[in-house]
């Protein structure tokens, strides 16, 4: 399989603050691969130097020929001075059909909203706006950054679970960027963490018993973990680094040392 | 027809309104005031110039606008300008303009007519050069109209779409030194600024699109150019000012009907 989208060596600096560092990283179609890390850890930085809106200081960005790519960004935020409807904005930068922004919208859970302001619209309401758009032209491989900023927790599951949805629809690739692992894992193949430069990755149940994600993210993983083992633990049969029978574990003490670190690189 | 002093002020009055138009949504939408101020006031070295080489003012204008818009970009680096920087090269401008004309002999005396415009002395040169201007400030943004719109609702969603969001800003620099070299005879250096904002922030009440919003600008434009020479023909005041009173005052009428409608509502 091709990649979709690859970065080799990928460094990005802000000013003179280096925000990446040597990042390699390819995704394949169909590939739901789910970046996560602590504020300010490049996660974003590395979303927006894959679009081409921030300069690699080193490494490069390849893209497969013609790339269907479409980004939902973290926020949007409108300046009230420019009057703009749902209907305009999902025909920037191309018109589109009155059917083709009806199908989006549909697909995205906001049927009908084509005449409301987009400065009207609720937070979530405008994060599904953006998914929409970047739904247009059928991509074959969606970006999201942190999609569920700013949604309260029934929301952002809403909101992930369309994004599963619309995974299995479509079949496109997703690549999103969330602190909110536990609420994503369940549908990632793989999980990347980033703080500066890429820590672990791998399937998620092996990130989130790393120790360098541990490292990062500390006991409130536990938590999180456990969430994600209780909902999901007939899925892991295949998961064997952790030798316990863990059909039913509802032990999450992981601090022990016999998750021993997968760190696939 | 165009012998007629008062004739050849109104198309030039009319002219510069519809130049101005398309841009004044940018300047609005993007929070380019400042930005347009500076621009502006460097018009006035670029008319020391344009004399003390002997080159016609609307060139000399038009290259040091474009320098001008040019390196204030750069300064204020990506994304939105700093206040600051702004603030710095909007006045300096001003003041270097100033003190370069006081060298060049016999111009101190018309000094007033490039701060103010002398918008009776328009010749039909002038109006070649303002329609022909204008034409062309609404020619390059119409035909980066969908670049322009998406770059200014969000760079990201621009980079991700493969459009270069800085290359769009050059266009709308480029329309801006048109549009001061155009507006220089009529309203003067200092209050270029006040007619690419004012007819738009009336025009945006009543606004659902992008597009309603610049159409409503040339509406507001032209009536303020119309209403401002009969105020002055009327109460023999200043011509210039007397446009940016008018737009003003349909401004204010704009934004009382707005509060009014809501307050019905």
């Amino acid at each position: 399989m091709t990649a979709l989208i690859s970065a080799s060596g990928l460094s990005v600096a802000m000013g003179a603050r280096r925000v990446l560092s040597g990042v390699n990283f390819s995704i394949d179609p169909g590939e739901i691969v789910t970046v996560v890390g602590p504020n300010g850890s490049g996660k974003s930085t590395f979303l927006r130097a894959l679009i081409g809106a921030l300069p690699a200081t080193s490494g490069h960005v390849t893209r497969k020929a013609d790339l269907r790519l479409g980004y939902v960004p973290q926020s949007l935020f409108v300046d009230p001075s420019l009057p703009i409807t749902v209907a305009r904005f999902l025909d920037l930068p191309r018109r589109q059909s009155a059917h083709a922004k009806q199908r989006v919208l549909l697909e995205a859970g906001v049927e009908g909203l084509e005449k409301r302001q987009l400065a009207d619209l609720s937070g979530g309401q405008k994060q599904r706006v953006l998914l929409a758009r970047a739904l247009l032209g059928d991509p074959e491989l969606l970006l999201l950054d942190e999609p569920t900023q700013g949604l309260d927790q029934p929301g952002s599951a809403a909101f992930y679970r369309q994004i599963e949805t619309l995974r299995d629809q479509k079949g496109c690739a997703i690549l999103m960027v969330s602190h909110e692992l536990h609420v994503v894992m369940s549908a990632s193949d793989r999980v990347i963490c980033i703080n500066g430069h890429i820590c672990c990755e791998g399937h998620p149940e092996v990130v989130a018993q790393a120790d360098a994600y541990r490292a990062l993210f500390g006991s409130g993983t536990r938590g999180a973990l456990a969430l994600y083992r209780h909902e999901h633990s007939h899925h892991h049969h295949h998961d064997h680094h952790h030798h316990h029978d863990h059909d039913h574990d509802h032990d999450h003490d992981h601090d022990h040392e016999n998750g021993q670190e997968k760190e696939a690189v | 027809m165009l012998d007629d002093f008062l004739v050849r002020a109104v198309l030039g009055a009319v002219g510069v309104a519809l130049a101005a138009a398309p841009l004044g949504g940018f300047i609005v939408w993007r929070r380019m005031a400042y930005f347009s101020d500076a621009t502006a006031h460097a018009a006035i070295l670029g008319v020391a110039l344009a004399f003390a080489f002997s080159a016609s003012v609307f060139a000399g204008t038009l290259v040091v606008s474009l320098a001008m818009a040019l390196l204030v970009a750069r300064l204020t680096g990506r994304g939105h300008g700093s206040d600051m920087i702004l603030g710095v090269a909007s006045h300096s401008a001003l003041a270097i303009g100033l003190v370069a004309v006081s060298f060049v002999p016999g111009v101190r005396l018309d000094l007033g007519s490039f701060l103010f415009g002398d918008i009776l002395a328009v010749t039909r040169g002038d109006l070649a050069l303002i329609w022909g201007g204008g034409a062309a400030v609404a020619a390059l943004i119409a035909w980066r109209w969908q670049a322009l719109l998406t770059s200014t609702v969000s760079p990201d969603l621009a980079y991700a779409s493969g459009i270069d969001p800085e290359r769009e800003k050059q266009v709308l620099m480029l329309a801006m030194a048109l549009v001061v070299a155009v507006a220089l005879k009529i309203v003067g250096a200092l209050l270029i600024g006040s007619l690419l904002i004012i007819p738009a922030a009336a025009a945006r009440p009543f606004s659902g699109t992008p597009e309603q919003m610049v159409a409503g600008t040339a509406v507001l434009g032209v009536l303020s150019a119309l209403g401002g020479l009969w105020g002055a023909w009327v109460f023999d005041t200043p011509a210039g000012p007397s446009i940016v009173c008018a737009a003003a005052a349909l401004f204010a009428i704009s934004r009382v009907s707005e509060a009014l409608r809501g307050a019905r509502a």
